[in-house]
């Protein structure tokens, strides 16, 4: 949970309990250094390629994707439509074909019905248009609240829908991954595409945010 | 497995709180750790099923406080113990004080955009059967509590929802987790309204979509 990751670093945050726990940090440290020095003198893995993937999630491949997904969507209808009919096909067609959205499902916000994604078992995440998952989306308080009461959850991100509003929450079970397409904004008729894909953060795609307002 | 990771529905964790600004990673650990399990898929000695069975047979009360990629370490590692890939002494040393076994492959660093990008984790599998349900259709969901791996959870047990979506013929995770291979299914998306899943009080409006195999059927 984030309390833990957090004491390393000193950050001063809104979290009340399990503070000033570092034993399991750097017990965590100690265990996977020599789980990897050990790894890599058994050959079974290599320090240069451990190097590559955290590069590659770290600078590569992240919700700039899924932005660029989001505002086609919104700027092109044959696409919105592709989205809706195979998602998997529409989003692989970008070049988004990376591990964790092999199977795409594109879900979209209306005035009628607000999308919500969660994994209560695990913390299956669209990592091909995402990338990694933030701490809170992984952690005990949304895996378990998400699907009991997703307008708390809302209410913890700030949003009030409506009563009459629906409130679709999607729990990944599968290996499908869920992308929230959210509404645009009003008022962004005249952005391009490339603007619009500014708007669009990442907790929108999650369907903890709406899509944000043009400046 | 009604084990620590089946969360959905549980009370007393506290608010969802968003760490502002946060890093990909907390610490140089945590990144590795990240790492070194991808890179370890590459070996093909588990499956990604037997991976999440891994993290949610930990003790449910360490799954609940453990930071995530401590859950990852801790899995990864009964997982290369099971394999016969490490002994328990070498991951308490760091050590190699046995020979390693024959694995199936190894990620190099020029391999991992590809590694990454392969598709190699597509779950659909030939068709060899016809779906027994279709769009509309109304299920009921079994009530059933193994103690392997399952991918129903339990606050969606004995819960009536309708079939919104055909996915695909899909691996079963309740058979490949459990060491018993693909065992393809047809996988469905199904809706279930948050009345039937938690009662009266709820808005009439909201729902809970889950994917499941039609042996999640009664």
């Amino acid at each position: 949970m984030s309390e833990h990751h957090n004491d390393t670093h000193g950050h001063a945050h809104g979290h009340s309990h399990d503070h000033g726990d570092n034993s399991h940090l750097d017990e965590m440290d100690a265990r996977v250094r020599a789980l990897e020095s050990l790894l890599v003198e058994k050959g079974y893995v290599e320090s240069a390629a451990i190097d590559e993937i955290i590069q590659t999630y770290e600078t590569k491949i992240g919700p700039r994707n899924g932005a660029h997904v989001v505002a086609k969507a919104w700027t092109e209808p044959e696409f919105a439509q592709r989205l809706k009919d195979d998602a998997t096909a529409a989003i692989h067609s970008l070049g988004y074909t990376s591990r964790q959205g092999e199977h795409m499902e594109a879900v979209f916000n209306s005035d009628d019905t607000h999308h919500l994604v969660v994994c209560t078992l695990c913390s299956c995440y669209p990592w091909s248009v995402l990338g990694l998952p933030p701490t809170w989306y992984k952690s005990p308080p949304f895996r378990s609240k998400a699907v009991i009461d997703p307008r708390g959850v809302l209410a913890d991100f700030g949003i009030k829908l409506p009563d009459n509003v629906a409130v679709e929450v999607h729990d990944s079970t599968a290996e499908t991954r869920y992308l929230v397409i959210p509404q645009r904004p009003a008022g962004t008729g005249g952005l391009n595409a490339d603007q619009l894909a500014d708007l669009v953060n990442r907790n929108s795609m999650i369907g903890t945010a709406f899509a944000d307002n043009p400046a | 497995m009604n084990g620590g990771a089946d969360l959905g529905g549980m009370h007393g964790f506290g608010p969802v709180i968003e760490e502002e600004n946060e890093p990909h990673f907390h610490s140089d650990w945590e990144s590795r750790a990240m790492g070194v399990v991808i890179a370890l898929g590459a070996c093909g000695q588990w499956n990604i099923d037997q991976s999440r069975y891994s993290r949610e047979s930990l003790p449910p009360a360490d799954y609940m406080r453990f930071p995530y990629y401590k859950i990852w370490t801790l899995a990864v590692s009964k997982l290369l113990l099971s394999r016969g890939m490490v002994s328990e002494e070498e991951l308490q040393s760091g050590k190699m004080t046995s020979p390693a076994i024959t694995v199936k492959g190894r990620l190099g660093a020029a391999q991992v955009w590809d590694g990454i990008h392969s598709l190699s984790g597509r779950a659909d599998r030939e068709v060899t059967s016809q779906p027994a349900f279709a769009v509309g259709d109304a299920i009921r969901t079994v009530n059933k509590h193994p103690t392997g791996h399952t991918r129903l959870p339990g606050y969606a047990r004995a819960k009536d929802g309708i079939i919104t979506k055909v996915l695909g013929f899909h691996v079963y995770p309740d058979s490949s987790g459990n060491d018993l291979g693909d065992d393809p299914q047809w996988l469905y998306q199904v809706r279930f309204s948050a009345r039937e899943l938690w009662g009266e009080d709820k808005n009439p409006h909201d729902s809970v979509t889950l994917d499941l195999w039609e042996p999640h059927f009664a």
